[in-house]
């Protein structure tokens, strides 16, 4: 009963005790394992998809990439023509996506009332959260409908020079799959590019406004220069989201591994066939093929978002 | 004076014979200390939605003389300033009532952003672009299309030389503005404003955010560009209104307290309230 309690004596440290009530020390901790969680998640599925596919590793080599021939039940596989897929779609909706993204986010941002930027905003959160397979749906029932029978013939009758818009269109397409890509990822780049322009600072507008730009220029030539590196961070966002989206684009895509110049023609892409073959891969060879197949698109994720980190750190502020 | 300027159409010209039919402002033979008006505020009120932060300012900033204005934070000197260029209306719900007159003509009716091009503006924070010493001079002039006459690389060398900053970064033009100090990036902030040749230019406290010296150097420099334009500018310091400006206008809430020659202004303010103000009992 004599102790005198801690805080009559400022000079003598807080006991172990005390610190741990802090809260300090157990912040540390809980923060620091849960960041530790992201290394550990990271290791283990690379560790998972390189011992899981070394039966294919070891009988194809690199000729697993370079061949494109995919014909399971004789044991012939050739990842080509996935990859191909996976990559023309993804720049396809790029291609799309970028333009109409940053225009809306442009209008929200800078031009539209406040009050009717919000309720938009709104809404595209709302659609970056629509599961895929609504987008599948979507792709199915109205966007294959309205391509057969109103854009292709448009575009062929016009661009049909050009050989991405030549041959036999199905409905089902690379095509298609690019533009559902293209409809799934706008959404986020709306919604951060219009957050990273809010955040330019108003006196770099005033000043730009000051020497007499119109309010366009000061908008074009100065606060998206300055939004640069966080427009592009929404871009390589929407990149990941569309090189991994599997469902959406296997209701689209046609599920054919080939590789065809035109864009009208049906392919497959490396996130559709994992799914659409996982569960009917009886032998070892080809389970772990499809494991080799996981181990080629995260490889392609990583080396694109590597690029863009590199690409967004060269690009200062300015945009230049 | 009110009568000759209201005779002046209110329209916006380039044409300099135009601005000759102004009672004597064009540039250059007006004697000093007999200068004419330049810009004219009259019956002048502002509104940010109901709240009404100025209230019937009538004000007449003299050609190539620098014009003061004080006053406490919040009294409207830099609303006021602000009203001058019209860059108040990039905030929504405001509203201007009266006239603001340049060179005789009301800046509401004319094309915003031929207005801005002859009233430039400094920020009271360094506001550069985050581009290059050089792109920062050049934007300016781009937008307003004036390299026909000459090389853009000149009329950043030239601007730079009259905001006194060309010998500290000729070797570094195409470096980041944002490596300056406060100081220089703020001269550069000047130099920026005046690459379009602007008539007047409007200071909003561009040294609250500098250290004596550099706040020194940018004094030194409003005494040699009053030569050349005429120069508003809003201070928090009354010090330094007396030591750059020879008209000074004194606002407290909302409204031209008094308004008239500095030295005269320092030495015997006419109203209460200014006196209170410059000798400290409040603000």
């Amino acid at each position: 009963m004599a102790t005198q309690p801690a805080t009559l004596s400022p000079s003598s440290e807080r006991s172990f005790l005390q610190r741990i009530r802090s809260g300090d020390a157990v912040a540390h901790t809980l923060t620091g394992m849960a960041a530790s969680t992201i290394l550990a998640v990271t290791i283990l599925l690379a560790y998972h998809l390189w011992s899981g596919s070394s039966l294919p590793r070891s009988a194809f080599g690199w000729s697993f990439v370079t061949g494109s021939d995919w014909d399971p039940v004789a044991e012939k596989f050739g990842a080509l023509p996935f990859i191909f897929g996976t990559l023309t779609t993804s720049l396809l909706s790029l291609l799309i996506a970028v333009p109409v993204g940053l225009g809306a986010a442009i209008f929200l941002a800078e031009l539209a009332p406040r009050g009717a930027s919000d309720a938009l905003t709104f809404m595209i959160e709302l659609l970056a959260a629509v599961p895929s397979v609504i987008y599948g749906l979507l792709g199915i029932f109205l966007l294959v409908p309205f391509l057969q029978s109103t854009l292709v013939p448009v575009l062929v009758s016009t661009l049909g020079f050009l050989p991405i818009f030549q041959g036999q269109f199905f409905g089902v397409s690379v095509f298609s799959a690019g533009i559902i890509l293209a409809i799934m990822i706008v959404p986020f780049i709306i919604s951060v590019s219009r957050e990273v322009l809010l955040a330019v600072p108003q006196d770099q507008r005033e000043a730009a406004l000051a020497l007499g730009s119109t309010k366009w220029e000061s908008t074009w030539k100065i606060v998206v220069p300055y939004a640069m590196r966080g427009i592009m961070g929404s871009v390589f966002l929407a990149l990941a989201r569309a090189l991994g989206e599997t469902m959406a684009v296997t209701m689209v895509i046609g599920n054919k591994p080939q590789i065809a110049t035109s864009l009208l023609a049906p392919g497959y892409s490396i996130a559709a066939v994992i799914a659409n073959e996982f569960a009917e891969a009886t032998g070892n060879m080809h389970q772990q093929v499809l494991i080799e197949l996981g181990l080629v698109l995260f490889a392609l994720t990583v080396l694109i978002n590597g690029a863009a980190r590199l690409l967004i750190l060269s690009t200062k502020a300015g945009g230049k | 004076m009110t009568e000759k300027l209201e005779t002046v159409s209110p329209k916006f010209t380039r044409d300099p014979e135009a601005q000759n039919l102004n009672a004597g402002s064009s540039h250059g033979d007006t004697p000093m200390g007999n200068s004419s008006v330049k810009l004219a505020a009259e019956h002048l009120n502002f509104f940010y939605g109901s709240f009404q932060a100025l209230h019937d300012v009538n004000l007449a900033v003299k050609e190539r003389q620098v014009t003061a204005l004080i006053g406490p934070s919040g009294c409207g000197k830099s609303t006021f300033l602000r009203t001058l260029n019209r860059i108040s209306e990039t905030i929504r719900h405001t509203r201007i009532d009266g006239r603001v007159l340049l060179d005789g003509a009301d800046i509401l009716n004319m094309d915003v952003t031929a207005l801005r091009r002859r009233v430039g503006m400094v920020f009271q924070r360094p506001n550069p672009f985050p581009k290059s010493i050089y792109e920062n001079i050049a934007y300016g002039v781009r937008v307003n299309g004036l390299t026909k006459d000459r090389s853009l690389d000149e009329v950043v060398e030239q601007s730079l030389h009259r905001a006194a900053l060309w010998e500290e970064v000729k070797d570094k033009l195409h470096q980041s503005a944002l490596a300056l100090s406060g100081g220089q990036q703020q001269r550069l902030c000047i130099a920026r404003a005046l690459a379009v040749d602007p008539e007047v230019l409007l200071l909003d406290e561009p040294c609250s955010a500098l250290d004596p010296i550099a706040t020194a150097k940018i004094e030194d420099l409003l005494f040699v560009l009053k030569n050349q334009c005429t120069i508003v500018i809003v201070t928090h310091n009354m010090q330094q209104a007396a030591r750059v400006a020879d008209d000074t206008g004194f606002f407290l809430l909302g409204k031209l307290i008094e308004f008239g020659a500095t030295e005269a202004m320092f030495r015997k303010p006419a109203q209460k309230q200014t006196e209170d103000y410059i000798t400290g009992r409040f603000g």
